[in-house]
């Protein structure tokens, strides 16, 4: 068992920490508070290589696996947890659903452009009426004229507004349940295809949260994307990497937090003397530190599974996401309670990780569902 | 134009630094390392002087086996090969003993240029590219803005104080300290990184190198300067106290 990371991970983690220092960290604030996205990051991330990452080198990415994907979700979301959002979204949902199930042409045609950030991706599952119970997807596609015609619509999609493509899943057969709905690549400015409603949030504020809306969209047969029926089954795979994006997020926020409070403590003086001097603080910092720690361990550990690839990893992806989330929000708040009154400030940065976190227990598969797939797992229940 | 530039591991900015009671250095143990942030900047210019005049770029730094990543990293940048000068006693060196090393190192290599940072951000003497110019015999000029090379010449901008700047024109080969700030370093990217690992680091140590050095100088003692606070009050009537501050001025503190 060897749980140290190679020289070539370690560089990666420091890389992206600069990239973060210099590119993110200067506005984190300004980009929070105005809820604007930094498209202009995109094509710098492409450049580096960070929307690529684990896809193959014939595709623009840089053929590495989930670990490495995981240090730049941590290492991004210890800085600021909506651009990591919305590399995740762009690279295991989105990306990643084509890459997985796309055929040739489709790779072809779309991964050289996403890896390398000319093009931002979004994945489109989430409905008004359809969130935790994503089988009850109301958006249909029927065949007319040898092409696609998509009505209905989307809530929640990261990247919804500056996407270029959107994996969107829809009805193409209503009495096959879950065996009747299918992917479909919706290019921007497709007639018919619209982003609307961009949602204001409690976190995350600075990556794009909105609904996607078709109306007698027509797209091409060429555009469907994996088998026709299979899209939910697809999507569910998705989520079992997409899910361990999520729980690296969880981490790099705890882990941001932790800094921000253990450095902190060292500096703010009551009753004459530093805070870390109390042992009530010391303990606090202790036990954030120790759940952080084993958040991590988790997360990596489903990622070298995911890397394995000789199993599914779908029990141990939900576990690392349930817990991941639930520690970003449990270190989150005790951050802020660190900082005291300062924690409630804006001109510190624990306010902010406390309200980004929450998202961890909720996106790609609240807690409660992440339990629901554990004890499936665990009984054998299909 | 083939450069050589300078590079060293130097303690991770964040750091804790722990000093052992009496010690002569940081305990090092449990600490994160990175490359000196000055030497990034000399990496960055020699990288953008190769892309530009063509040749290649070769790393050197002097240090124990952890110091390889400080050459893995001028790789993933771009550097197309390192040579390490395995030394787990080198921070022991004074600076002349460091500048004897990597003169030895260099003098191997077929360049037309050396480029250091200016400092290291842990021992901060500011002397290794200075010394190093002398060893190897060429002409050196430090705190360099910025480069400009033609015909076997560079014209160099550096700069002085108070905002002043200096132009001076150099022949090839020579080496040059160069100035934080002069560019701004690229990241590495994830395709650099994993290129690196194909790339030759050459090891070489101070016997191979047929170095042996004496110090000049040895460190006795690191320590946090203990801050004191004394706090005096002059007594007297207004006048008799403005005047005993003029002295105090004039004399303790010497500035009037
Ligand atoms: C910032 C943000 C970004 C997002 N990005 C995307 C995206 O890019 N693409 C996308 O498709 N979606 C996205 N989503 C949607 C997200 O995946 C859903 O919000 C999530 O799955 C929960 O669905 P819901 O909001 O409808 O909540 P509901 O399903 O209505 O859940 C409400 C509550 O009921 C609980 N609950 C529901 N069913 C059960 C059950 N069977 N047993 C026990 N408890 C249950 C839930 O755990 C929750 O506590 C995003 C959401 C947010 C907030
Ligand atoms: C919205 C808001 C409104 C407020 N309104 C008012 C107001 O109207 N009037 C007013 O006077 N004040 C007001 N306050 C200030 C508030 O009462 C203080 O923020 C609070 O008492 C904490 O003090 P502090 O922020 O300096 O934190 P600190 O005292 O610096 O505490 C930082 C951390 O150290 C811990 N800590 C400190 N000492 C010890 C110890 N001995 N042992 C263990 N742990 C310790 C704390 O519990 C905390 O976790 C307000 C604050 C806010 C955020």
């Amino acid at each position: 068992m060897d749980f140290s990371f190679s020289d070539e991970q370690n560089q990666l983690r420091r890389t992206v920490r600069e990239f973060a220092a210099g590119e993110i960290a200067p506005h984190v604030m300004e980009w929070d508070e105005a809820a604007h996205f930094p498209a202009e990051l995109v094509p710098k991330m492409g450049e580096l290589g960070l929307l690529g990452v684990i896809f193959p080198e014939s595709y623009g990415g840089a053929g590495l696996g989930y670990v490495e994907y995981v240090i730049v979700i941590e290492e991004l979301a210890a800085v600021d947890a909506s651009i990591a959002l919305s590399v995740a979204a762009h690279n295991s949902l989105c990306s990643n659903h084509i890459y997985k199930f796309g055929t040739e042409a489709q790779r072809q045609k779309y991964l050289p452009r996403l890896t390398s950030g000319k093009m931002l991706g979004a994945w489109s599952l989430t409905e008004p009426g359809a969130g935790s119970d994503a089988g009850g997807t109301r958006t249909v596609a029927e065949r007319r004229n040898g092409a696609w015609v998509l009505n209905g619509s989307k809530t929640f999609t990261t990247n919804g507004h500056s996407a270029g493509v959107c994996v969107a899943m829809a009805v193409t057969e209503r009495d096959k349940g879950s065996h009747g709905i299918s992917a479909f690549l919706v290019e921007h400015g497709t007639k018919g295809f619209r982003s609307g409603k961009k949602e204001n949030k409690l976190g995350m504020r600075a990556s794009e949260t909105s609904e996607v809306l078709f109306s007698d969209c027509v797209v091409p047969a060429e555009n469907l994307l994996g088998k026709e029926g299979e899209g939910f089954v697809n999507s569910l795979q998705i989520l079992d990497g997409g899910r361990i994006s999520i729980a690296a997020l969880g981490v790099g926020i705890a882990q941001g937090a932790l800094s921000a409070a253990t450095k902190y403590s060292r500096e703010r003086r009551q009753f004459g003397k530093t805070i870390s001097e109390f042992q009530g603080i010391q303990f606090k910092l202790a036990d954030m530190a120790t759940q952080v720690e084993a958040a991590r361990t988790l997360t990596y550990r489903a990622a070298w599974l995911a890397d394995r690839g000789d199993a599914r990893h779908t029990k141990e992806s939900a576990m690392a996401k349930l817990f991941a989330g639930e520690v970003a929000v449990r270190v989150s708040s005790e951050a802020v309670q660190v900082f005291g009154g300062y924690g409630f400030i804006k001109d510190y940065p624990a306010e902010k990780y406390y309200r980004d976190s929450k998202l961890c227990t909720i996106g790609e598969g609240t807690s409660e569902i992440q339990k629901l797939v554990i004890a499936r797992q665990l009984l054998g229940i299909r | 134009m083939n450069i050589v530039v300078c590079v060293k591991q130097v303690p991770a900015k964040d750091a804790p630094l722990a000093i052992p009671e009496g010690a002569a250095w940081i305990r090092e143990t449990d600490i994160g390392f990175e490359l000196n942030e000055p030497d990034g900047y000399a990496l960055e210019e020699a990288l953008r002087l190769k892309e530009k005049h063509g040749g290649e770029v070769v790393a050197v730094s002097m240090g124990p086996e952890r110091s390889k990543q400080a050459i893995k990293e001028a790789l993933a940048k771009g550097a197309e090969r390192g040579v390490h000068i395995s030394d787990d006693k080198f921070y022991e060196l004074d600076p002349l003993g460091s500048a004897r090393c990597l003169a030895a190192a260099i003098k191997r290599e077929k360049f037309d240029l050396v480029l250091t940072g200016l400092q290291s951000d842990d021992h901060g003497f500011g002397q290794t590219g200075v010394l190093l110019a002398e060893l190897l015999g060429l002409p050196h000029a430090t705190i360099i803005m910025q480069i400009d090379a033609a015909d076997g010449r560079l014209k160099l901008k550096r700069e002085l104080e108070a905002g002043w700047f200096q132009w001076v024109e150099l022949p090839l080969p020579a080496v040059l300290s160069i100035q934080s700030g002069i560019n701004k370093p690229r990241y590495a990217t994830l395709k650099g990184i994993m290129a690196a690992k194909k790339k030759e680091i050459a090891t070489l140590t101070r016997a191979e190198l047929g170095v042996t050095v004496s110090p000049t100088q040895r460190i006795e003692r690191i320590y946090v300067p203990k801050k004191t606070k004394k706090t005096e009050i002059l007594t007297g009537t207004a006048k008799e106290a403005a005047a005993k501050l003029v002295e105090k001025l004039k004399h303790e503190a010497r500035v009037l």
